[in-house]
């Protein structure tokens, strides 16, 4: 047998090196595939009847951009938990939310933070944001069969671009469709089943000059609209003192908004709403 | 058909072990030692982009010296091995002892089983929450695992670098007195007729483990914050500049005599 072969091939028992498979790939995902698959998400069967989650809102700002999701997950007319987060740190300056089937949504967001870092360490420098978008929509695209069996997974990708030429410009959001369609968007989005009355709470109270304190409530705001209208989203819980999963990905990195800020954001807008019954 | 000559297998593994001693020897070095926060590593590396030292995990790096091809196969092995094991159980549970072994008994397989054994040393280590949970493994060409306490020198002339950290090692030093050790260490052989040489930031590869940060414990410390850590003397030009693309293997470049 040729040495080469025994050192370097794939799948040939010959202790760490089976896992240095050919050059050229720095992706997990293609060596867990390989390595193995039936750790890949979603790789066996999955009950068609589980848990889901809801909406995620994301808004850009001067500084970078916000993202902040509702803690309901559903399973038919149950409430399955109260304060699941659907919210995450994909890597230093980025953020992913999901919305559809909970436990295939949260392996698939764990097996991209994995992806990413993996990526980095193999290469010595981290993915473009746009490269990252990319990324995700090829990940969504391997979930299409589990799609169309009704256990779609509906990302929202957020981050703070560092090769943006303008600051204010290098928050950016990317949707995707379940086929991995990527779509680039303007100022703010939303995906879920409450992500119609949350956009449009977003095109009103959203401005272009917002500070950080000022997007944060936008997006609970918007949050609480969706869940005054959708019954699968929750709403902010202040007998429990569940709120909202608040993040944010600016120059600095990502970094979550602690719930005793949230607290008074969101006192703050019930008071308002309970002085203007009928919004 | 002829008949192969033969030869004994003590033979063969002298042959072995000495081919690879040597191409090991070729390199130029790497220091890893513990200092209070965490673990140093300075490798002399006159490339900044093909590295010695890499993250391997949260806790975890490795440095290399010998064939660049050969200990960049395993690095990207120990990376995938780690990312497979966090993502399958916790990442908790990666540790640089499993890893260790792991180079180890590779190694082993190929010096034993293989025409040409790798040409390599390696480093595997792990930053713990305090100094006395630190790790250091050294792993030779031939599967050798060594937990070496305090610090350890690969690659070079390793063994006259071995005994100047041995006099000037103290533990729990601070960060810049601890990569002063380790550079007057790398500097004290290869100078001309036996004298120290200069090693300015632009030949050193400087990153720690360090037990302070966030979940990732590995950071380079390069450019600026590294002409910042070194001592004053160390500011001057090279006396003979290496080409910015010399890879790390130098075969032929100039470097130190054995």
């Amino acid at each position: 047998m040729l040495s080469s072969e025994r050192a370097g091939g794939r799948g040939v028992e010959h202790g760490i090196l089976r896992y240095a498979t050919s050059p050229g790939s720095s992706s997990f995902t293609e060596f867990l595939s390989a390595a193995a698959p039936d750790l890949l998400p979603g790789s066996g069967p999955v009950p068609a009847f589980a848990p889901h989650g809801t909406t995620i809102v994301a808004a850009a700002f001067a500084g970078g951009v916000v993202m902040a999701g509702d803690r309901r997950a559903t399973a038919g007319n149950l409430i399955a938990q109260r304060d699941i987060e659907k919210v995450f740190a994909s890597d230093d300056y980025s953020l992913v939310g999901i919305a559809g089937t909970a436990g295939l949504a949260i392996e698939i967001v764990r097996l991209y933070q994995v992806e990413l870092e993996h990526y980095e360490k193999i290469e010595g420098t981290q993915l473009t944001l746009e490269g990252k978008a990319n990324r995700l929509s090829t990940m969504i695209r391997g979930n299409l069969g589990q799609a169309l069996q009704g256990l779609a997974v509906v990302p929202l990708f957020a981050g703070f671009d560092l090769d943006a030429p303008d600051i204010a410009r290098a928050g950016k959001i990317y949707s995707f469709d379940v086929t991995g369609g990527r779509y680039p968007e303007q100022h703010y989005h939303s995906v879920g089943s409450g992500s119609l009355f949350a956009r449009g709470a977003l095109k009103k109270l959203w401005r272009p000059e917002l500070d950080t304190a000022g997007v944060v409530r936008v997006v609970v705001e918007s949050l609480y609209d969706a869940a005054d209208d959708d019954s699968a989203t929750g709403g902010p819980d202040v007998t429990r003192g569940i709120y909202p999963v608040v993040m944010l990905a600016t120059a600095a990195g990502t970094s979550r908004i602690p719930d005793d800020e949230l607290e008074p954001v969101v006192r703050d807008i019930l008071a308002d709403r309970a002085a203007r019954p009928g919004a | 058909m002829s008949m192969p000559f033969y030869a004994s297998a003590e033979q063969i593994m002298r042959d072995r072990s000495e081919y690879a001693r040597k191409g090991i020897a070729r390199g130029r070095s790497v220091v890893v030692m513990t200092y209070t926060d965490g673990v140093l590593f300075v490798a002399e590396n006159a490339s900044s982009a093909l590295h010695k030292v890499s993250e391997i995990y949260d806790r975890i790096a490795f440095a290399a010296v010998g064939k660049y091809n050969e200990f960049e196969n395993l690095r990207v092995a120990g990376i995938r091995l780690a990312d497979l094991r966090g993502y399958s159980y916790d990442r908790r549970d990666v540790t640089a002892r499993a890893l260790a072994n792991a180079y180890a008994q590779t190694l082993g397989t190929i010096f034993t089983e293989q025409q040409k054994p790798y040409e390599v040393e390696l480093c595997v280590a792990e930053v713990g929450a305090e100094t006395a949970d630190d790790q250091l493994y050294r792993l030779s060409y031939d599967g050798t695992i060594v937990d070496e306490p305090e610090f350890l020198v690969m690659g070079g002339q390793a063994e006259s670098l071995t005994g100047e950290m041995g006099r000037e090692f103290r533990a729990g030093l601070a960060l810049g007195a601890a990569l002063a050790v380790a550079v007057a260490a790398l500097a004290s052989v290869g100078g001309t007729n036996g004298a120290a040489r200069s090693l300015p930031a632009s030949q050193l590869e400087v990153a720690v483990l360090d037990r302070n940060r966030g979940p990732r414990k590995f950071k380079r410390i390069t450019g600026l914050a590294l002409a910042a850590l070194l001592p004053a003397d160390h500011g001057e030009p090279p006396s003979e500049p290496a080409p910015a693309d010399t890879p790390p293997h130098d075969e032929d470049d100039g470097s130190p005599p054995r």
